[in-house]
């Protein structure tokens, strides 16, 4: 007993009661809304003749259905414009701290979020949107939840939930040069699969997670999702508190010093209970990209898209291929690419657009590829044009764009053909989720940026070292 | 939100794996403010070709299929929180899905919307599929109360579970925030006497 694994510590902290049937009234320290999931939150509130409970532990924003050019000018597609207009007139009405479009705080959700110091240790922390998770780097934890409960939060702070069950991931080691944290979670995932954390919670944790960067750590557990897990998370440590240091919302002075005494007590105790836990050797990961349509059906660029699966996932694998256009057992390399697309809750920060004006720089795009650059948030657009990052890109005949989820849904105006293959530094690859019938290959953004160059799929171990 | 006892209706198959919400109903669908009205997009690039035309080899177009029961594969549900996706199939006549997987979200907002997320054994899903399939007019009945799934063309009740608070929600037609808000003084109590660190 006395035994809690860095989850525990957190949830404990936050239960208001427990029902007889198990289930929690568990509090919630933050919540994030946008336009997508929260209009029907704030109507359900208003039938029912509820206000918002603590609308100082709400902060909102408009990513999803923004364009990503011209956002000075009025939203041209009337559905989007309504949409986005009808948050603005929600958080007046009821006093919510809005970074709408043209405020310098704006941005995808899970990347405003860290990057003000919203995000903290410690917190619970919930979205309308399943990447989340994203925030667990942190030691928060941070999961999706649907338009009903933002609901529920908005009138409550507080959600009724059963306690989920934990799995620890743990990797040692040094990831090999051209291995980024995008890498490691792709190989995770392809070994677990779509379903293989559904039910769990997520520790990552080990020397390979350790020396991950704060940019890193988010692109892992923003991905837990895709292998079903409720979220992700990882125990602060002094990585975590550099980075929070002196953001716009972390604390300050003696209540910085309080907050860190307490954050250093977030992490699993020494023989703290997992139910399921996974062991794997960073050295194994090697560069990787899906081939097919669900972020599990991923595989080390240079091996071959499998001969088959097992018997009860046989059509989906069937289905999947023809629709990617692969043939079992062939390879990837050498296949030609018509887009790439860097940006998304997964890989848009100034780290993610640094590497790639990196390996751009002085080279030139393949003249039949698009190739765009979708900054996280405002923040990261300034900064990268402050480190003349913007005209690396243009020389190289990348478009950098301004702030929003872009491609990585489909819903607004960036949007992949049909029968297109956009090399995605995003996060989910289902058929037509960047545009109808639009083909996704999920990499890491070096392996795009190296697409985008060479016009197609590439080896690109050939330039580490 | 409506309530759920018990329900005997035909069935529609569906034997694909991992459908993702992506499918159910593609992004480019949520735009609109209110809950009504996503049925008509439901399953929209299975159900439509990209000309606008209902694509024949989809089960939704297959007038043989009928009912208020979906039979899906494996990980239903899976990939974005959109509540959406409960919504449409609602919308469009949908009181049941039966899969051997939920994923996490899809079945709380399922449950949240008067949906019941009814999961069974990888072997009990593929025998259905496979008796659906043979037989359209295959009933299934579906009684909460009893928490079982009662196929009588197999003269066979299959138990399912369900949460007991769930199971309360469904049968009466109340959801979490009836609940939630009677629970201010506790929550209350909660903030006050916790040690706040931010
Ligand atoms: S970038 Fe993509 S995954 Fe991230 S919040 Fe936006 S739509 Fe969701």
């Amino acid at each position: 007993m006395g035994k809690k694994t860095l989850f525990d510590k957190v949830w404990d902290a936050h239960v208001v009661r427990t029902l007889p049937g198990g289930q929690e009234v568990f509090y919630i320290d933050k919540h994030l809304i946008h336009e997508v999931t929260s209009p029907q939150a704030f109507e359900e509130l208003e039938n029912r003749g509820l206000s918002l409970y603590r609308r100082n532990q709400i902060v909102a924003t408009a990513d999803h259905n923004v364009p990503t050019k011209d956002q000075h000018l009025p939203i041209q597609e009337p559905l989007s414009r309504f949409q986005v207009d009808r948050l603005t007139e929600n958080c007046e009405k009821h006093g919510v701290q809005l970074y709408g479009l043209g405020h310098p705080y704006q941005g995808i959700v899970h990347v405003i979020g860290p990057e003000l110091g919203i995000t903290q240790p410690g917190m619970t922390i919930v979205c309308g949107d399943s990447h989340t998770s994203t925030h667990g780097a942190f030691g928060a934890i941070a999961f999706g939840i649907g338009t009903s409960q933002v609901a529920q939060v908005m009138a409550s702070q507080c959600l009724l939930l059963s306690r989920p069950k934990r799995m620890r991931i743990t990797v040692e080691g040094d990831l090999r040069p051209g291995v980024t944290a995008k890498d490691l979670i792709l190989y995770i995932i392809a070994s677990l699969g779509t379903g293989g954390a559904t039910g769990y919670f997520v520790e990552y944790a080990g020397s390979a997670i350790r020396s991950l960067s704060m940019e890193g750590r988010m692109t892992v557990c923003n991905m837990s999702i895709e292998m079903g897990a409720r979220g992700g998370m990882i125990a602060p440590d002094e990585t975590t508190f550099s980075y929070l240091e002196g953001r716009p919302f972390a604390p300050q002075g003696e209540e910085w010093e309080k907050a860190v005494a307490y954050w250093q007590t977030l992490y699993s105790d020494e023989g703290a209970q997992f139910e399921v836990e996974y062991h794997f050797k960073a050295a194994s990961v090697t560069p990787m990209i899906t081939y097919g349509t669900n972020p599990g059906m991923g595989i080390s660029l240079n091996a071959t898209v499998p001969q088959k699966v097992k018997a009860s996932e046989q059509a989906s694998f069937e289905k999947s291929l023809q629709y990617m256009g692969f043939a079992p057992g062939e390879s990837l390399i050498g296949k030609p690419v018509d887009y790439v697309f860097i940006g998304s809750c997964t890989n848009s920060r100034i780290e993610d657009l640094r590497l790639v004006a990196n390996y751009v720089q002085g080279k030139k795009k393949a003249s039949h590829v698009e190739a765009i650059v979708v900054p996280g948030s405002k923040q990261v657009e300034e900064q990268a044009k402050a480190e003349g990052l913007d005209k690396i890109l243009a020389e190289a005949g990348f478009e950098l764009r301004e702030p929003g989820c872009s491609a990585c849904l489909a819903m607004n105006e960036d949007k992949i053909p049909a029968g297109a293959y956009c090399v995605s530094t995003s996060n989910r690859n289902f058929e037509g989720r960047q545009g109808p019938g639009s083909r996704t290959l999920l990499a890491s953004p070096l392996v795009a940026a190296v697409s985008a160059v060479e016009g197609k799929i590439t080896d690109i171990t050939q330039y580490l070292s | 939100m409506e309530k759920f006892n018990v329900l005997q209706s035909t069935a529609v198959p569906l034997p694909i794996e991992n459908i993702d919400t992506d499918q159910i109903i593609p992004a480019r669908f949520l735009k609109a403010t209110s809950r009504e009205g996503f049925g008509e997009n439901l399953f929209r690039d299975w159900r439509y070709d990209s000309s606008g035309q209902p694509n024949t080899q989809f089960v939704l177009n297959d007038p043989r299929f009928q009912g208020q029961v979906l039979v899906a594969g494996k990980n239903f549900g899976c990939g974005s929180s959109r509540e959406h996706a409960a919504w449409a199939l609602f919308d469009a006549g949908f009181k049941v899905v039966i899969s051997s997987y939920f994923a996490d979200i899809f079945r709380g907002n399922a449950l949240n919307n008067g949906l019941l997320p009814l999961q069974v054994e990888d072997s009990v899903l593929e025998r259905l599929l496979k008796q659906i399939e043979e037989d359209p007019g295959t009933e299934l009945i579906i009684d909460l109360p009893a928490e079982q799934l009662y196929v009588p063309a197999w003269e066979q009740r299959i138990p399912f579970e369900i949460e007991s608070y769930k199971k309360e929600c469904l049968l009466n037609g109340y959801d979490d925030i009836d609940y939630l808000v009677s629970q201010k003084e506790a929550i209350e109590a909660f903030e006050k006497n916790r040690v706040w660190v931010y």
